[in-house]
């Protein structure tokens, strides 16, 4: 028995919330890290600023860290009241990754807290710098297992299916399955891309509105060479993803690349539109690199979309969200080599107006870009929510009243959303860099008389 | 021991690990609201954000755990609580959200702010009432197999009085537990206005405790005859509960070794907790779904019995670490201590 509203109103509230998890979720994956660099590079360099950078994203994080973990537990649930039979099913092979996952998540919690309250507790900062060592790791971590997860809906294997039961089950072969190198590398790379770049938006934004303290412009160089090295770890490891999705999930790939008839030597296609007729116009057609991309060989032939059963094929529009996140990636990628070519050679540009403002943009497109391609990803495995396996309608609650709940969880992330940001703007507000360095200078002379 | 006797005996503790630090929490943030209304709020504020403050993420993990862990080792659950429990559980969540990332806002964000402490103490009882009613819906009676889909009968459950029983017990429970946890840490902070204040509401919450457990036991004899004789076939577990109970009820009264009253009080939840587990076998669902028939299979039993283990090794030293350096650290809890915070 399928009840189609419910199918569908179950599509809409998990794709609400996972697009609003998601940013928090980015953020709360990168930045432990990049708080780490920070100290690293204060306490190498004995610089003060990097230190009191470190501490300032720490404060902000645990907002945006308290907004993640609490929507983190509703997707969590919501896989079972939403998906109960998709999760019956699947819970028998995938659990594993999902508990291993709560043990991160623990772990990271944990020294989160004892992280944020022992602040010069210890003598030696580098002891306090160890403490987010853990932190870090189960940051990532958490990211990891729950990438294994949507690896294993792309890609499942670890059972055999006998007479409609799940048998010879192995749940590390279903963990390893060939979705999740690629999927998990460019998940992790792409939150410490987007954390960075955030992070060098907030920093040029100070700049412009009248700051012109070192501070920032330490912050934000830091930033754009972190941006640059993950924006490009990130591009190459979605070049593999392209041959991933050619091997395993070539109806993905084509339907992104509107790609239509098998053939080899196939040219990419970029931005454009299509009718409902498979007709395309304003497009470019970049020759032979859709089989560069699918298979690093110019002549090698890559299958079209006419070769699947029509009901098989995910919507085509996902094309345009492909497009939207790798120009905005491209984007970013110029804009930080740019900045760091322009702070070595002295180039008087990048610290004019125009191109702050367009580092200002930059945090917020990278998270753009990461909603496309979480969307990418996720449209593009229709209709399955285990691909080959079960359809997403099958998966789905039978319940009413999801469609209420829609409404309770949309009221309940605009608050959320709305909340933080206020939260979060007051907050450094209230305490400027300029004063809390005045404050602390003034406290260390205290300490000497 | 069967693998999935030992699965769900995990999944219990850590349901009453959550039960424990969970009404800790709720109950503090209730008396934190309350104390803010009744003009009292400079003798609890402090002492309840020092405990708070650093574990209230900690709190969270647990529920998740459970959940989690129960989808993993018993994913027919997954099938028949996921379907039913779409709007009890589902307004939980928002309340728990609410709570989680309101109470981040106020304590790093702005302090002292009214309106999300208020928001905050009311959902603290409100989110154990809600949660309760997957222990009502337990029980049975409350669910049909429709074209093989289980269906909530929300009008059944809205005007039963052993779900109403049960969501004043859950209250009761939380304010109970929390006051006497915050009258030995009060103590133990040598907050004499504190300490006097929760040991009032402490034996204030006492008497509702045990008269409404009691009223559910003799209520399920009509409700649920077969999980009725059950839980008087383990009365002596029960029994135990209550001389704890009393214990420690008396130590409080007499403000005497408040350190054991908390113990005594853990235990006696340990055993009523657990006389309530055991008297539940096999069922997870009553009469659908039983621990045998919900099993997954013997690879993924292992596995996930690996990873607690392995998980476990790691967390132990870690929560040890987290409660030496706050909770049992003599200069944080007397709030001797400069403001570490970042």
């Amino acid at each position: 028995m399928i009840n189609e509203s419910a199918v569908f109103w179950s599509r809409v509230l998990t794709e609400v919330t996972l697009s609003f998890h998601i940013i928090y979720a980015t953020i709360g994956v990168g930045i432990p890290l990049i708080i780490m660099i920070c100290q690293w590079v204060g306490i190498k360099n004995n610089d003060e600023h990097y230190i009191l950078l470190a501490r300032r994203i720490t404060r902000g994080f645990v907002i945006t860290v308290a907004v993640g973990v609490v929507t983190g537990t509703a997707i969590g649930l919501q896989l079972s009241l939403l998906w109960p039979n998709f999760m019956q099913l699947a819970g028998q092979v995938i659990a594993l990754p999902l508990f291993m996952e709560t043990f991160a998540f623990f772990f990271e919690a944990i020294f989160l807290g004892i992280y944020l309250y022992t602040w010069d507790r210890f003598d030696n900062q580098k002891k306090h710098m160890l403490l987010l060592i853990p932190v870090a790791i189960g940051a990532s971590m958490s990211a990891v297992f729950i990438t294994i997860v949507n690896a294993f809906m792309n890609a499942p294997q670890g059972f055999e299916i006998v007479n409609g039961e799940l048998v010879n089950i192995q749940p590390l072969i279903a963990m390893f399955n060939p979705a999740m190198p690629t999927k998990v590398a460019h998940v992790l790379a792409s939150a410490y891309m987007t954390s960075a770049l955030v992070l060098a938006s907030i920093a040029a934004y100070r700049l412009l509105k009248g700051s012109n303290h070192t501070y920032y412009k330490k912050s934000l160089f830091l930033m754009m060479k972190l941006g640059f090295i993950f924006s490009v770890a990130t591009a190459v490891i979605g070049d593999f993803s392209g041959k991933y999705l050619a091997e395993y999930q070539p109806e993905k790939l084509a339907a992104a690349e509107w790609h239509f008839e098998t053939e080899e030597g196939a040219s990419l296609i970029l931005l454009g539109f299509i009718d409902g007729e498979e007709n395309i116009k304003y497009d470019i057609r970049i020759p032979y690199a859709l089989s560069i991309l699918a298979f690093g060989n110019p002549k090698a032939e890559v299958i079209g979309l006419n070769e699947f059963p029509e009901d098989e094929i995910p919507p085509l529009y996902i094309h345009y969200l492909f497009n939207i996140m790798v120009f905005i990636g491209m984007f970013m990628t110029l804009i930080s080599l740019l900045y760091i070519a322009g702070v070595w050679r002295g180039w008087a540009f990048i610290k004019q107006q125009w191109f702050r403002w367009l580092s200002v943009f930059g945090g917020p497109l990278s998270i753009i870009a990461i909603e496309a391609g979480w969307w990418l990803a996720e449209v593009g495995r229709q209709p399955w929510i285990l691909r080959g396996i079960m359809r997403t309608e099958q998966g789905a609650t039978t319940s009413d009243h999801v469609d209420t709940m829609l409404i309770l969880f949309c009221i309940l992330y605009l608050i959320l959303g709305i909340g933080s940001a206020v939260v979060l703007s007051r907050m450094y507000r209230a305490n400027p860099i300029e004063r809390e360095i005045a404050d602390r200078l003034a406290d260390m002379e205290g300490d000497v008389r | 021991m069967n693998l999935e006797v030992l699965g769900i005996l995990v999944l219990w503790i850590f349901l009453f690990g959550y039960v424990i630090v969970a009404s800790i929490d709720f109950g503090a943030g209730f008396f934190n609201a309350y104390s803010l209304l009744t003009g009292k709020a400079h003798i609890l504020s402090d002492i309840i954000q020092r405990y708070l403050s650093p574990v209230w993420e900690v709190t969270n993990v647990f529920l998740v755990f459970f959940f989690v862990g129960i989808v993993g080792f018993f994913p027919q659950s997954a099938f028949y609580y996921g379907t039913i429990l779409l709007v009890p559980v589902s307004i939980a969540l928002i309340l728990l959200a609410i709570r989680g990332s309101y109470y981040a806002f106020e304590s790093y964000g702005s302090r002292g702010h009214k309106g999300y402490a208020f928001a905050y103490g009311i959902s603290g009882l409100l989110i154990p009432a809600s949660l309760s009613i997957v222990f009502t819906i337990s029980e049975g009676g409350f669910v049909e197999i429709i074209n093989g889909q289980p269906v909530l009968d929300y009008w059944k459950l809205f005007i039963s009085p052993l779900t109403w029983s049960i969501v004043l017990l859950s209250i009761a429970a939380v304010l109970y537990i929390s006051a006497v946890f915050l009258t030995w840490y009060a103590w133990k902070a040598r907050d004499l206005q504190a300490f006097e204040l929760m040991r009032k509401y402490a034996l204030f919450w006492a008497p509702p405790l045990i008269f409404l457990a009691l009223f559910i036991i003799i209520q399920m004899e009509h409700h649920n005859l077969d999980r009725f004789n059950n839980m008087v076939a383990i009365w002596p577990m029960f029994g135990i509960s209550g001389i704890l109970f009393l214990l420690t009820v008396w130590l409080i009264s007499k403000k005497r070794s408040l350190g054991l009253s908390v113990g005594l009080l853990i235990l006696q939840f340990l055993f009523a907790f657990f006389a309530y587990g055991i008297s539940h076998y096999p069922y997870l669902l009553y009469p659908y779904l039983t621990i045998h028939e919900g099993f997954t299979n013997q690879e993924m039993a292992i596995a996930l019995v690996i990873a607690f283990i392995l998980g476990l090794c790691l967390l132990i030293p870690s929560l040890y670490l987290l409660l030496r350096l706050f909770l049992f650290d003599k200069q944080y809890v007397t709030g001797n201590q400069k403001d570490y915070h970042a």
